[in-house]
C-alpha cells in the first residue's frame, strides 16, 4: 500500500456536522483515519454546581438546557428523582400527561435525528420533511406550556399545566396522520440505494463492545442486546402499555437507523394506548410540602431517554437543595466509543458513525 | 409522607450519616468558606489591573489557607478517629433511618438483603477480610444494595464485580464524584443484565491527596466519567489511560466542583 504524509486535521468545533461545538482532531494517513481525539468542554456550563446553589424547582429549568432536543425526559429524571426520595404520590393525570409529553419527545427527538442524519450523508429535503412534522409536536407543547423547545413543564409532585381544551385530541390526530408520514419517510428514504450503500456495515461493534463501553439507548440495543429501561426497569406507567423494543443484529449504523425509525412507531403505539385511557378530570399536581427538601439521603434513578440511560444522581443533606447533583448523560458516555470505531475508517465516514450515535452537545458537556 | 417531611427541617444535623459516624471536629469543617468570606466580594465595577492583581492574590491566599485548615482538619481527625470504624452490615441505617427511631424493630428485612450479605461475604472471602467498611441497604433507591469498599482493595474489588460468576456486572451504570468537606468518595453504579441486578459501591478516599484506582481496564465506560471526576473535583485515578482535563479548558486551576473552590479569576 502506498503510504502518504501524516496529516493532523481538525474538525470543529464549528462544523455542522458535529452537531453542536464538538471538535474532533484526526490523524489521516491519505483518506483514512488513523487516530481520532475528541475534545469537549466547549458548551460546559457546571450545571451540577449551580444546582447546587439552587432548590429543585429552580433546577428543572436547567436540565432543559442540557438535552435541549428531548427536554420533557431530562425534566422527569430530575422530578422522578426527588419524589422517590420523598415518597410521593403523583396524581394519575399528571402521570399521563408526562408519559404522553415524553412518547412525544421521543418522537419529535427521533424526527431530530433523521432530518439531520440525513442532512449530513447529503440527502436534504428529508430534513424539511422531518422538521415540519416534529414543529407539530413542538405546536402541541406550545400549547401546552408556552415554549417550544424549554419547556419547564414538570414539578416536583407533578405538571405545572394542564392540557388544554382539545388538546388530546389533537394529539390523537397527529398520532393518526404520523403513522402515514412514518410510511410515506420509508418509501423516501429507507430503500434508497445511495443512502444504504453509505451506513450497511459502516460503524460495526459487538454486543460485548457495546457493553464494556456502557452504550444505551439505540447504541446498545442495535447489537442486539434488548435493554430498554422502560421494559428492563419499569417506571412512570410504562407497565400498562403494550409495545415491543426493537432490536438489531449486526450494530451497524444501518441497524441504528432502522431502530430509531422502529421506535418512533412504537412511541406512536404507546400514545395510542396512553391517549384512549387517559383521564377525564383529576388533579395535576400532587400533595407537595411547600419547600421541598428530601431527607438525607442518596439515590440513582434512570430513565430512557431517546438517546439512552440518562440518570440522576442526587446526594442530599436534608436541604432544599442537594448537596451534589450529578446527571449521568447518555450523549457523554455513548460518544466514547466514537474514536475506536473511526480508526481505520475513511473520512467521509467520520460524519456517517459520529452522526449514527446521535449525540447532543448540551448533553455530553452539560 | 408530607408531614415527615415538614419536619425535616427540625432534625437536619442528627439524621444518622453512617458516613461521616467519626468523631469529627466540626468545628474545622466551615473553615473553607470562612476562608472564603476574607476575599472581596466581587464588584461590577471596572476594575484596575492592579485591583484584579489584588484580588487574584487574595483568592489565592484564601485557598492556600482553606487547603491549611482542612489538612489539620484531617491531621486531627485522623488522630482522633482512626479506631472507629463503622459497623459492617448494620442494616438500613442509611438515608432511610432518618425518620424513623424507635419503631425500626418490625420491619422485615429487605428482598434485597441476602443478595448484600453474599456480596459482602465474597469479598471478605476472595480479596479481603477488612475489604467493606460498611454495607447497606438504601430502601429509598428500590432497595439498592450500598457498599463502601477500602480504597486499597478497590481495584480487586472491581475485577471481581466484573468477572465473578455470582456477579458478572458487565456494565458500569455510572460514576460519580461526590465531596463532603472531610474526604472525598466516587460512587460507581455496576449492574449485570441478565439478571439485572445493580449495585452502589462507594470507595473513599483522602481529600487532600484523593486518588482511587481506575476501572477503565475493566469497565471502559469509566475512562471519561474518571477524567470528568479528575476535572471537577481532583481526584486522581492511578492506571487510567489518558487522564486531562476534559470539560474546563487545560490550563484551568482548580478543580470547580470542590466544597472549597474559589475561582482563580473572580470575573469568569
Amino acid at each position: 500500500m502506498i503510504r502518504t504524509e501524516e496529516l493532523l486535521l481538525n474538525v470543529g468545533p464549528q462544523h455542522p456536522s458535529t452537531h453542536g461545538v464538538f471538535r474532533i482532531i484526526v490523524k489521516l494517513d491519505g483518506e483514512v483515519i488513523t487516530e481520532a481525539t475528541p475534545v469537549m468542554g466547549y458548551l460546559h456550563r457546571g450545571t451540577e454546581k449551580l444546582a447546587e446553589n439552587l432548590n429543585f424547582t429552580q433546577i428543572v429549568p436547567y436540565t432543559d438546557r442540557m438535552d435541549y432536543v428531548s427536554a420533557m425526559t431530562n425534566n422527569y429524571v430530575l422530578c422522578h428523582a426527588v419524589e422517590k426520595m420523598m415518597g410521593l404520590e403523583i396524581p394519575e393525570r399528571a402521570e399521563f400527561l408526562r408519559l404522553i409529553v415524553m412518547e412525544l419527545q421521543r418522537v419529535a427527538s427521533h424526527l431530530v435525528w433523521w432530518g439531520t442524519y440525513l442532512l449530513d450523508i447529503g440527502a436534504l429535503s428529508p430534513f424539511l420533511y422531518a422538521f415540519s412534522d416534529r414543529e407539530r409536536v413542538l405546536g402541541l407543547f406550545n400549547e401546552l406550556c408556552g415554549a417550544r423547545l424549554t419547556y419547564n413543564y414538570m414539578r416536583v409532585g407533578g405538571v405545572k399545566w394542564d392540557a388544554p381544551e382539545g388538546w388530546i385530541d389533537r394529539v390523537k390526530t397527529f398520532v393518526k396522520d404520523m403513522y402515514n408520514r412514518l410510511d410515506e419517510y420509508h418509501n423516501l428514504v429507507s430503500g434508497n440505494e445511495i443512502f444504504l450503500s453509505r451506513i450497511k456495515g459502516v460503524g460495526k461493534y459487538d454486543a460485548e463492545t457495546a457493553i464494556n463501553y456502557g452504550l444505551s439507548g439505540a447504541n446498545l440495543r442495535c447489537t442486539g442486546v434488548d435493554w430498554d429501561l422502560r421494559k428492563a426497569e419499569p417506571y412512570s406507567l410504562y407497565d400498562r402499555f403494550q409495545f415491543d423494543v426493537p432490536v438489531g443484529k449486526n450494530g451497524d449504523c444501518f441497524d441504528r437507523y432502522q431502530l430509531r425509525m422502529a421506535e418512533i412507531e412504537q412511541s406512536l403505539r404507546i400514545l395510542d394506548q396512553a391517549l384512549e385511557q387517559f383521564p377525564g378530570d383529576g388533579e395535576t399536581m400532587g400533595k407537595v410540602p411547600r419547600v421541598i427538601r428530601p431527607p438525607a439521603g442518596e439515590i440513582y434513578v434512570r430513565i430512557e431517554s431517546p438517546r439512552g440511560e440518562i440518570g440522576c444522581h442526587i446526594v442530599s443533606k436534608g436541604k432544599a437543595e442537594p448537596y451534589r447533583l450529578k446527571f449521568r448523560r447518555p450523549s457523554f458516555v455513548n460518544l466514547q466509543i466514537l474514536p475506536k470505531l473511526l480508526v481505520g475508517e475513511s473520512m467521509t465516514n467520520l460524519v456517517t458513525i459520529l452522526g449514527g450515535i446521535d449525540i447532543v452537545l448540551g448533553e455530553v458537556d452539560c | 409522607m408530607s408531614e415527615e417531611n415538614k419536619q425535616e427541617p427540625g432534625h437536619e444535623q442528627p439524621p444518622s450519616e453512617p458516613v461521616e459516624s467519626s468523631p469529627e471536629p466540626a468545628s474545622e469543617t466551615p473553615s473553607a468558606p470562612a476562608a472564603e468570606g476574607e476575599a472581596p466580594p466581587p464588584v461590577r465595577r471596572k476594575e484596575t489591573d492592579e485591583e484584579k492583581a489584588a484580588r487574584r492574590k487574595a483568592a489565592l491566599e484564601a485557598r492556600e489557607a482553606a487547603k491549611a485548615a482542612a489538612a489539620q482538619a484531617a491531621a486531627e481527625a485522623a488522630k482522633a478517629g482512626t479506631a472507629s470504624p463503622a459497623p459492617v452490615g448494620a442494616e438500613g441505617d442509611g438515608a432511610a433511618a432518618a425518620g424513623g427511631g424507635e419503631e425500626q424493630p418490625p420491619k422485615p428485612p429487605s428482598p434485597n438483603q441476602p443478595r448484600l450479605d453474599r456480596v459482602v461475604a465474597l469479598l471478605r472471602e476472595l480479596i479481603a477480610e477488612d475489604s467493606v467498611e460498611e454495607a447497606y441497604i438504601n430502601e429509598a433507591n428500590d432497595h439498592l444494595p450500598t457498599l463502601v469498599v477500602k480504597n486499597e482493595h478497590w481495584r480487586r474489588a472491581a475485577q471481581l464485580f466484573r468477572n465473578h460468576d455470582d456477579l458478572s456486572c458487565s456494565y458500569l451504570r455510572n460514576v460519580s464524584g461526590v465531596d463532603y468537606e472531610t474526604y472525598m468518595e466516587v460512587v460507581y453504579y455496576p449492574l449485570n443484565m441478565a439478571t439485572r441486578d445493580c449495585y452502589c459501591v462507594k470507595v473513599k478516599t483522602d481529600r487532600e491527596r484523593p486518588s482511587v484506582d481506575s476501572v477503565t481496564p475493566i469497565w471502559e465506560t469509566a475512562n471519561w466519567n474518571e477524567r470528568e471526576i479528575y476535572d471537577l473535583l481532583g481526584v486522581d485515578f492511578p492506571g487510567h489511560p489518558d487522564l486531562r482535563r476534559i470539560m474546563m479548558s487545560d490550563d484551568w486551576v482548580g478543580h470547580p466542583l470542590r466544597k472549597d473552590y474559589v475561582p482563580l479569576d473572580p470575573e469568569v
